[in-house]
């Protein structure tokens, strides 16, 4: 298998679209062809979280028919690689794409499952000369089951100094609509978690998933910190040539 | 919003804020986890040994008509009463009715949540029966005039340095923190009521249906006091403590004590089946089983959400939530709290007003893995945020929201236009210096984060311009 289809969340796509042109890098770096299908939109979860099942049905369906063909599907972000493996076997369950939905959450990885597990690589052949910390994104964590994975990626980039984080399995507070809803809960979380990742002395904080980074990178520069955040794929797209102007890093 | 749910937003916002809260719960729940650590490797398969609980769970919950029947039947035969109540009003009742009719004045109480469920205190109280709490940490509360923080660890937010000038407030100790000393303060106050008390009230552990007896399980002893000194002894307790046999308690003995506090067993666990038997030293002259339904059997017959009554009570998934180790526990405002908190509390009877929890929680999953009974807590938030939407109670703009979400979503296009007519209004925004102001459209999100970097180009512009259109 040599060729990709990209899942790029709805909010990469829009906020943070150096995170998919890093994926893509790094695919093509290890030998992979990789495809965009630009019908996808959103997976649906903002909605199935927020407990409005018959508007994410819809969305689940369409991304569903829009994958129908993948061999694989890839994804820089656990969360969103959740919801289609996961959840649609129960959103989807007694309508006619259900076994489909099966099938294509049997093939849809999240990105460091997709390097370590599925393309058996773990050097990528980055370099990227910097103290970085590792936050445990919950849905990559505890519904995805990735630990080993990405920090097995981390461990073979080039100049890398890993340094695990206090805390590293607490949630950061993100949680979709509760960071709108219940914003003062979810930005103390955050706050712990800015203030662990300060603890670790890392340079950059890094994750597999950019919602988790999105808040605690909000929240960091509130705080005026030192530490910034970067995904998983930015690290992983820079190599010893492209050092200073890979796109990842988030200011 | 319900004037509940209000409060919960309202101490919610002022716990967030309260980092020395924070910090005191931090200490006290690394104190318990290292416990937990330490005492693990003690199951030779800790997994293994949730799964298998699991399992009993299940078996006695989807059974639960007969090992309730068999239990009473077998309590009945040795003399004891079973009291079957529908609703709190109908426990609160036959509790008041027991007492008055005994004469009674004094009742010692140990821990137990059930009663906080029904505030059984309460209804003693208004009666002008006196209530003691023997169990310290309720004792604690209790002296504050609070409710139990948490379900196992009731005064989890104090330090000692609190609790020793509550008890010189209010018991003449000599401000001392020394644990041991504070606990000889308490048990000097408490001794001679045990003496004096006329009913003794416990909770309830584990109902064990074929040997027809209460488990009750403490760590000071305080309800071997309550139950072999006083007259009676009213042990109440919910119809799902049920497991099927005495043996599966060497099973659930060590998993409770583990989870909850990182002990291997907990100190005292006692088994009463029934009143003083003839030719017995002590032991109570009435024994009464108060089995409270107060909504469990509507959950039971909700298949999805059942093995919420499979739930032992150890608090590990209180202890494990950030949300509840930010806001602590009194801001549920409910009698139980934490992620179990948040899927028990809105099928209990009157439980409507606690709709809100269920969407108070980021999701993290934390509580499902540390659950050593295996229930599907974070997945089951998410079946109730169903529920109550599917009820159509939520504010109509939020479900406008959501339908114009899915009608952009439904089409790449519009997606795309859209995105980019919004990034140029936000860029715009932040370009003239609103980040942050009122009028910030990401408003809600920039009160407590900067505003993310807004990108002119979104990665499908990107990647066309790159690789041209697929």
């Amino acid at each position: 298998m040599k060729k990709v289809a990209m899942f790029i969340p709805c909010f990469v796509d829009q906020l943070t679209p150096e995170v998919g042109l890093d994926m893509a890098r790094v695919l093509h770096r290890i030998g992979f062809q990789t495809e965009f299908p630009s019908a996808q939109t959103c997976c649906g979860q903002p909605a199935f979280n927020s407990g409005y099942w018959p508007d994410a049905r819809p969305l689940a369906e369409h991304f569903v028919r829009v994958f129908h063909g993948a061999e694989a599907v890839v994804c820089p972000s656990g969360s969103c690689a959740t919801m289609v493996r996961n959840f649609y076997p129960e959103l989807l369950a007694g309508t006619p794409l259900f076994d489909e939905a099966v099938n294509l959450g049997r093939r849809v990885f999240e990105f460091s499952e997709f390097l370590v597990n599925v393309a058996k690589v773990s050097d990528v052949g980055a370099s990227f000369p910097h103290r970085v910390a590792y936050h445990d994104a919950c849905h990559a964590l505890r519904e995805l089951h990735l630990k080993r994975e990405p920090r097995e990626l981390l461990r073979h980039v080039r100049g890398i100094e890993f340094v695990e984080m206090p805390y590293s399995e607490d949630c950061c507070g993100f949680g979709g609509t509760f960071a709108t809803k219940f914003s003062m809960i979810s930005s103390a979380m955050g706050d712990t978690k800015a203030g662990n990742a300060e603890a670790s002395g890392a340079e950059y904080l890094t994750s597999t998933d950019p919602s988790c980074l999105l808040h605690i990178d909000g929240i960091l520069r509130r705080r005026k910190s030192a530490v910034r955040t970067i995904h998983l794929a930015g690290i992983l797209a820079q190599t010893a040539d492209s050092a200073g102007r890979a796109s990842g890093e988030s200011r | 919003m319900s004037s509940a749910a209000k409060e919960f937003l309202r101490n919610a916002a002022i716990k967030s804020a309260d980092l020395a809260h924070r910090q005191t719960l931090r200490r006290n729940i690394d104190h318990y986890d290292a416990a937990i650590e330490r005492a693990r490797p003690r199951f030779l398969d800790w997994q293994a040994g949730r799964q298998r609980c699991h399992e009993i769970k299940w078996e006695a919950i989807n059974h639960l008509d007969r090992y309730l029947l068999e239990f009473e039947e077998r309590v009945r035969a040795r003399g004891g009463h079973v009291f079957w109540a529908e609703t709190a009003e109908d426990a609160r009742r036959y509790i008041t009715d027991l007492a008055a009719r005994n004469g009674v004045r004094t009742i010692v109480k140990s821990k137990s949540m059930v009663g906080e469920e029904v505030h059984l205190t309460a209804a003693l109280e208004e009666k002008g029966f006196r209530v003691l709490d023997t169990d310290l940490g309720e004792f604690i509360v209790q002296l504050r005039h609070e409710p139990p923080y948490h379900i196992v660890t009731p005064a989890m937010h104090l330090t000692r340095a609190q609790i020793a000038a509550l008890f010189k407030e209010k018991l003449g100790g000599d401000g001392g923190d020394d644990p041991q000393k504070l606990v000889a303060v308490a048990r000097r106050v408490l001794r001679k009521d045990f003496f004096s008390a006329e009913m003794g009230i416990t909770g309830v552990n584990f109902l064990v249906a074929d040997s027809g007896m209460v488990a009750i399980t403490t760590n000071e002893g305080n309800d071997r006091l309550g139950t072999a000194l006083p007259r009676i002894h009213v042990a109440i307790t919910g119809i799902e403590k049920i497991v099927p046999r005495l043996a599966d308690l060497a099973l659930f003995w060590p998993m409770l004590a583990n989870s909850g506090t990182g002990q291997s067993v907990t100190c005292y666990n006692s088994l009463i089946g029934g009143p003083r038997a003839p030719g017995e030293l002590d032991g109570p002259e009435e024994f009464h089983v108060v089995l409270l339904d107060n909504g469990r059997s509507e959950l039971l017959a909700d298949a999805e959400q059942r093995d919420v009554l499979h739930c032992i009570r150890c608090g590990a998934c209180l202890n494990v939530c950030p949300v509840f180790r930010t806001i602590g526990g009194h801001t549920y405002g409910a009698t139980y709290s934490g992620p179990i908190g948040s899927v028990l509390m809105p099928h209990l009877l009157d439980g409507k007003k606690f709709d809100h929890l269920p969407f108070a929680s980021s999701l993290c999953g934390a509580c499902t893995d540390a659950c050593p009974v295996k229930i599907d807590l974070h997945h089951h938030l998410l079946h109730e945020r169903r529920n109550i939407v599917g009820a159509g109670e939520q504010p109509w703009s939020e479900r406008m929201a959501f339908k114009l979400w899915r009608w952009m979503m439904m089409s790449a296009g519009r997606f795309e236009f859209l995105g980019w007519a919004g990034r140029a209004a936000l860029r715009l925004a932040y370009g003239l210096g609103l980040e942050g102001s009122p009028l910030d459209p990401l408003r809600p999100w920039t009160k407590v984060h900067r505003a993310p970097r807004i990108p002119k180009r979104s990665f499908r512009a990107l990647w066309k311009e790159q690789h041209g259109a697929d």
